[in-house]
């Protein structure tokens, strides 16, 4: 089994906002075409034409339907990929080494140099969040784009994960998690950003922050909160022309 | 294992080079940085410098790589050589493919060249396509519009010279309330998640009107699952409420709107309902200042709206005074709509009471001074920070247009149109639609038609009609049945060729159309007509000739094929002519150029135009002594001037003192110049000018410096359209041009010169099919060309359809469960699943993803032909009899816009399952099938 740094010089993670995100995939391809064309092997697409397309996605969309206890039923679009977790249980299972957390910004990788392809971190993770390249035999997660975010090759700008630079809604966001005065430490402290099942103990480094209450005044109960702005100035058309001259007289 | 880190390359090489063009995987226009590898497109991500998406991208943008490797792309010009619709076809060169072309057009073109109906889909080069059409000589030119959000652009532009999207956006930077009315998720696709992201992140409030709550209705703060069609009702609902409070803008619509304009009250005369002129024909108003009637623009006049002028025994009053009387009526209240509407009446009065909140108590001022067309000096920007969006979910109603009039109406009189806070116009609009050119129809043998085929009719006169009162195009646009159709009525055109009503065509020529699938109403009606012979055995429609980049359905029903490029292998303008890409900030246009060669014997299809234009010599497409003109699109793009100074593109023209934007002299090196910047070209509005468009004299002169109108153009907003009246008082028996006398009545009614509301739901017999059945677009697919794309289909393969609890529940449905979904018109065999946030009356599914068997290059089992489906087989072009013997069109009675979300059903368990009905026999692919499997990666 493999071990896990004792610690790790910074956290870099992702915050994902679920109150801004609109669900339309951008991070999922936009990952999909970086990851691809970089670290390790492609990203291969079985019956890529076909009855059964199947392919390798290092970042995936879900969405939920939600019945709060008051309201109408909500749809929560919910993006998913390597959490990056202090206590990887990904990592210690690997029989090869290949699965490492990286001491100088805790990133979870695949050297698929040593990778066997026997899918224990697959099933270790409790998200869920790896893949098993069909075609390369290899096993594939999300890199937090270790080869963009250094890259002296792209503009100091750009050096963020695909996924965060491409999301429309800046629903997505970037950064250490171990230091707290970073923008996404305070966005999480601000937010109320939340661990995904953190009864796993995995303790990851990404956080999302939860969507805004919604639909309020099904919680309030009070929908005439601001009826005395609609107090009508006249009881009818008539009375409206009489009420007018005198509005007019103001301007 | 201990630990064991091993080195990582970090900095590893990007890419080659970065070529910086446009997207065209949906309608957007974003710009993309295309990374190189080995002269091979090896990523795509959004062009940080771009107005339009300021780096990011969405989905489909990103996919971009699958579409320029697509299986599905055509390889050669093809003639059919098997029935229509087999696809069986013979890979011919360009020149057989024009000789061909050209035996079919030219004898029309001296002959009758009406005998031609050029259509060209979604078409972004429409300021190209209509000059080759205008040459040709043919009235029947347009492009998808009338299936589209006609009822949007055109209400918009008639009530204040623009709409949403290309025309206008909310203020992002300001607006502290935003209400969106029936936004599926594109249209536009990254500026409005980015506005949404904007606008949270600063706490202010979002407001999703539509029947179905996913996308951006799912992340707004508050969803509003109205009952579909009821929107308009709603509307006037909320602006009962707040003319009854007097929460209304008083001083901006009496300076800046036709509310205090006076209507001639002369009953029954020919002109009532008109508004008062004034010798020069400019409409009068009563002077606060003097009491007295004065033109509406006159210098140092203040409009009266509550104004009266008595004259020969009459009183006429304002287009205000009208409204107050139309609008304070019961029959707008909110509890005399609510149950219709699904909202309840309190509901309705908190959320007017909202934005009268927002737009009165939480004003903004920006301190800038500008100067009114009227003289008047402002020291500051007042803004109502309310803000409004919509496109297709009101549009695409029988009375979508009056409901997006009603829109546009409520904005105005909250203030909030032009205003910091509000919605802005994008240049080069605002423009209203007495700067738009007026449809025109005269044919003439063997010459161009007498001016521009589309624009916006003011009356009678303007609409297209033959000497005996038939339609002059093929589609009855502009026509009594539809006298406002700005943007023709692509939907009805093979509907109409196939009748021969009002007359036969010979040649149907297409673009990126597919209207033997997804782009029509009734498909199977139309795969029908498209194939149907007459007595002696020849198709009733002789000759299509169409023009695709990919192998998509309609590609079978086409007996010549002209093959497009896709995107990256092509030059494009994004054209100020035309739908441009500008910001309420910014004048921009943008460039496609070839940032890959095609690998293919094919062509953009504007450059094949130039070939064919050429070869036909069409007046403009050649040079005096008859040689051609423009050697491709890139040489026209460059070279062609439309007025003096003013070409496709306005960046980096030659003026007197070097190169400008705007105005300016043909730059032959022009195109280099929009690749050395990226792509595009900007300039920004000055800040002076950036709000009050319409009326600000620092925006017209900006607007007339930079080539957008030749001269100023102040104008007001016309809360009443009076083009309409006009309509109404022929059909009330005024004036020559008469209606014929079984549309008078719906004439009278529909097109009021202040918005109404009218339920659609007796012609779709709602009684026998309660359900109303809506499509909405994917974010992640863009109508057919995403299912092509390896990526993006395993995003959207195939697409149930979704059902409320209620109708669940009623059918004991369960997962895996398939129904039967019967309209008036036809019947299909879906996949279901379960929805609960969703109007309880409302099913719906995703737009395009179902496919035709063989088409697109898919395997001939794809879950697009076997799970996915087409609402379309349910829609008829006309309405439903109703036993008066006519055939009335499913479409808007003043646009013709098609009216697809009117469609009502009903949905019961199906016995059947495991594949969608109906289900087509398969299409021959004339490009084979795509690869097993892909793995993707140009570099080591």
């Amino acid at each position: 089994m493999t071990t896990l740094p004792t610690h790790t010089e910074k956290k870099l993670g992702l915050v994902i906002d679920l109150d801004t995100c609109v669900g339309c995939h951008a991070c999922v391809v936009s990952c999909k075409g970086w990851n691809t064309e970089n670290y390790g092997a492609p990203l291969s697409d079985q019956d890529a034409y076909g009855a059964n397309p199947s392919g390798t996605f290092l970042n995936r969309v879900h969405s939920y339907e939600v019945q709060p206890e008051a309201g109408p039923a909500q749809l929560i679009h919910f993006p998913k990929s390597c959490l990056h977790c202090d206590d990887a249980p990904c990592v210690t299972v690997c029989p090869t080494g290949a699965s490492y957390k990286r001491v100088e910004d805790g990133i979870v990788l695949v050297n698929e140099a040593d990778c066997i392809g026997c899918g224990l971190c697959a099933w270790a993770c409790p998200y869920g969040a790896r893949e098993l390249d069909q075609q390369e035999g290899v096993m594939k997660k999300c890199t937090l784009c270790v080869d963009r975010i250094y890259n002296e090759n792209l503009p100091e700008e750009d050096r963020q994960p695909a996924c965060v630079r491409t999301c429309p809604a800046g629903a997505r966001h970037f950064g250490d998690l171990g230091d707290e005065n970073s923008d996404v430490s305070k966005l999480v402290a601000e937010r109320g950003g939340v661990d995904l099942m953190p009864e796993q103990g995995t303790k990851p480094v990404n956080k999302y922050l939860p969507p805004r209450l919604k639909d309020d005044y099904t919680n309030t109960g009070d929908i005439d909160i601001l009826a005395p702005l609609l107090e009508p100035v006249a009881p009818d058309a008539k009375g409206i022309l009489g009420w007018l001259d005198k509005a007019l007289e103001k301007l | 294992m201990g630990f064991n880190q091993p080195v990582v390359d970090t900095s590893p090489k990007v890419s080659d080079e970065v070529r910086k063009t446009t997207c065209y995987m949906c309608a957007c226009r974003c710009g993309i940085n295309v990374h190189m590898k080995e002269g091979k497109v090896a990523y795509i991500e959004g062009n940080k410098d771009h107005p339009v998406n300021q780096g990011v991208l969405c989905a489909k943008g990103s996919a971009g790589i699958m579409q320029v490797n697509a299986p599905s792309r055509l390889r050669a010009p093809m003639k059919r050589v098997g029935e229509r619709g087999s696809g069986e076809f013979e890979e011919i060169t360009w020149e057989e493919a024009y000789d061909i072309a050209v035996s079919k057009l030219k004898p029309i073109r001296d002959e009758d060249p009406s005998k031609l109906a050029f259509f060209t889909g979604r078409d972004q080069s429409q300021s190209f396509t209509s000059l080759w059409a205008q040459g040709f000589g043919t009235p029947n030119y347009a492009a998808h519009g009338g299936f589209c959000s006609v009822n949007m652009a055109a209400a918009g532009i008639y009530t204040m010279g623009g709409a949403f999207w290309e025309f206008g956006q909310p203020d992002w930077d300001h607006t502290k309330m935003l209400m969106i009315f029936g936004v599926a998720e594109d249209h536009d696709s990254n500026p409005i998640k980015m506005g949404l992201g904007k606008i949270k992140a600063r706490g202010a409030k979002v407001v999703g009107v539509n029947p179905i709550r996913s996308g951006y209705n799912a992340v707004a703060d508050e969803w509003v699952g109205i009952t579909p069609g009821t929107d308009g009702l709603f509307i006037l609902s909320m602006l009962h409420c707040l003319i009854k409070a007097g929460k209304i803008d008083l001083d901006y619509l009496s300076q800046f709107t036709n509310a205090p304009v006076l209507l001639d009250e002369t009953d029954g005369s020919a002109e009532e309902g008109l508004f008062l002129k004034d010798k020069d024909g400019k409409a009068l108003v009563i002077d606060r200042n003097t009491g007295k009637l004065a033109p509406f623009d006159g210098k140092g006049v203040y409009p009266d709206l509550a104004g009266t002028h008595r004259k020969a025994g009459v009183t006429h009053r304002t287009v205000f005074h009208h409204m107050i009387e139309r609008y304070m009526s019961e029959e707008y209240a909110p509890e005399a709509v609510a149950e219709r509407c699904g909202i309840s009446a309190k509901r309705i009065r908190k959320l007017a009471a909202e934005l009268a909140d927002v737009a009165f108590n939480q004003a903004i001022e920006l301190d800038r001074p500008w100067t009114d067309f009227r003289g008047k000096k402002h020291d500051k920007m007042v803004g109502r920070p309310v803000s409004f969006h919509s496109m297709r979910g009101i549009s695409a109603h029988a009375n979508g247009f009056q409901t997006c009039r009603a829109l546009h109406v409520l904005q105005i009189m909250l203030g909030s149109v032009e205003t910091p806070g509000g919605m802005r116009f994008k240049p080069p609009y605002p423009k209203p639609a007495t700067a738009h050119p007026k449809p025109h129809c005269k044919v003439t043998p063997g010459a161009a038609l007498d001016g521009p085929h589309l624009g916006f009719t003011h009356g009678p006169d303007d609409l297209c009609l033959r000497e005996d009162g038939t339609a002059a195009r093929i589609d009855k646009a502009f026509t009594w049945e539809n006298p406002m159709s700005s943007h023709g009525m692509m939907h009805m055109v093979i509907s109409n060729a196939h009748a021969g009503d009002p007359y036969k065509i010979d040649t149907l020529f297409m673009y990126m159309a597919n209207m033997s699938w997804n782009s029509s109403m009734n498909t199977s009606g139309v795969i029908e007509m498209l194939t149907d012979k007459d007595e002696d055995g020849n198709y009733v429609i002789p000759n299509i000739i169409y023009s695709d980049a990919y192998s998509s359905e309609m590609v079978a029903y086409s007996d010549l094929i002209l093959p497009d490029t896709t995107y990256l292998e092509r030059h494009d303008c994004i054209s100020l002519l035309d739908r441009p890409i500008c910001e309420a900030d910014a004048v921009a246009d943008a460039i496609r150029w070839p940032v890959v060669e095609p690998d293919r014997d094919v062509k953009g299809f504007q450059s094949a135009l130039c070939d064919l234009g050429a070869r036909l010599g069409l007046p403009g497409f050649v040079n005096e002594d008859g040689s051609q003109k423009y050697e491709d699109y890139a040489d026209y793009i460059t070279n062609h001037i439309r007025r003096p100074g003013v070409g496709p593109l306005a960046g980096w023209r030659v003026g007197e003192d070097g190169l400008q934007g705007g105005r300016g002299d043909v730059n032959e090196a022009q195109l280099d110049a929009y690749i050395e910047n990226g792509g595009f070209w900007m300039e920004h509005v000055p800040e002076d000018a950036a709000y009050y468009k319409p009326f600000n004299m620092g925006y017209q002169d900006w607007a007339v410096k930079m080539g957008f109108f030749d001269a100023v153009q102040p104008y007001i907003f016309q809360l009443y359209v009076e083009p309409m009246r006009k309509f109404q008082l022929a059909a009330e028996g005024h004036g020559e041009r008469q209606p014929p006398e079984h549309l008078r009545e719906r004439i009278k009614h529909t097109l009021d010169p202040l918005p109404i509301w009218y339920s659609n739901e007796p012609e779709n017999l709602a009684d026998q099919y309660p359900v109303t059945a809506l499509t909405q677009r994917p974010m992640a697919m863009y109508h057919s060309w995403g299912s092509q794309n390896a990526w993006l289909r395993q995003i959207h393969g195939h697409n149930p359809l979704y059902v409320p609890t209620k109708i669940w529940e009623e059918n004991s449905f369960e997962e895996g469960d398939w129904a039967k979904v019967v309209s008036p018109h036809g019947e299909i065999v879906v996949p279901v699943a379960h929805m609960a946030a969703l109007n309880d009356n409302t099913v719906w599914t995703w737009n395009a993803i179902g496919k035709r068997k063989g088409a697109w290059a898919l395997e001939e089992n794809a879950p697009e032909t076997t799970k996915g489906f087409l609402l379309n087989h349910l829609i008829h072009e006309l309405l439903p009899a109703n036993g008066d013997g006519m055939r009335w069109a499913n479409s808007d009675p003043i646009t013709g816009q098609a009216a697809w979300f009117d469609l009502k059903v009903r949905i019961e368990k199906s016995d059947v399952a495991g594949q969608t009905l109906p289900d087509f026999a398969p299409q021959k692919s004339p490009v084979g099938k795509g690869p097993k499997d892909l793995a993707w990666k140009l570099g080591k």
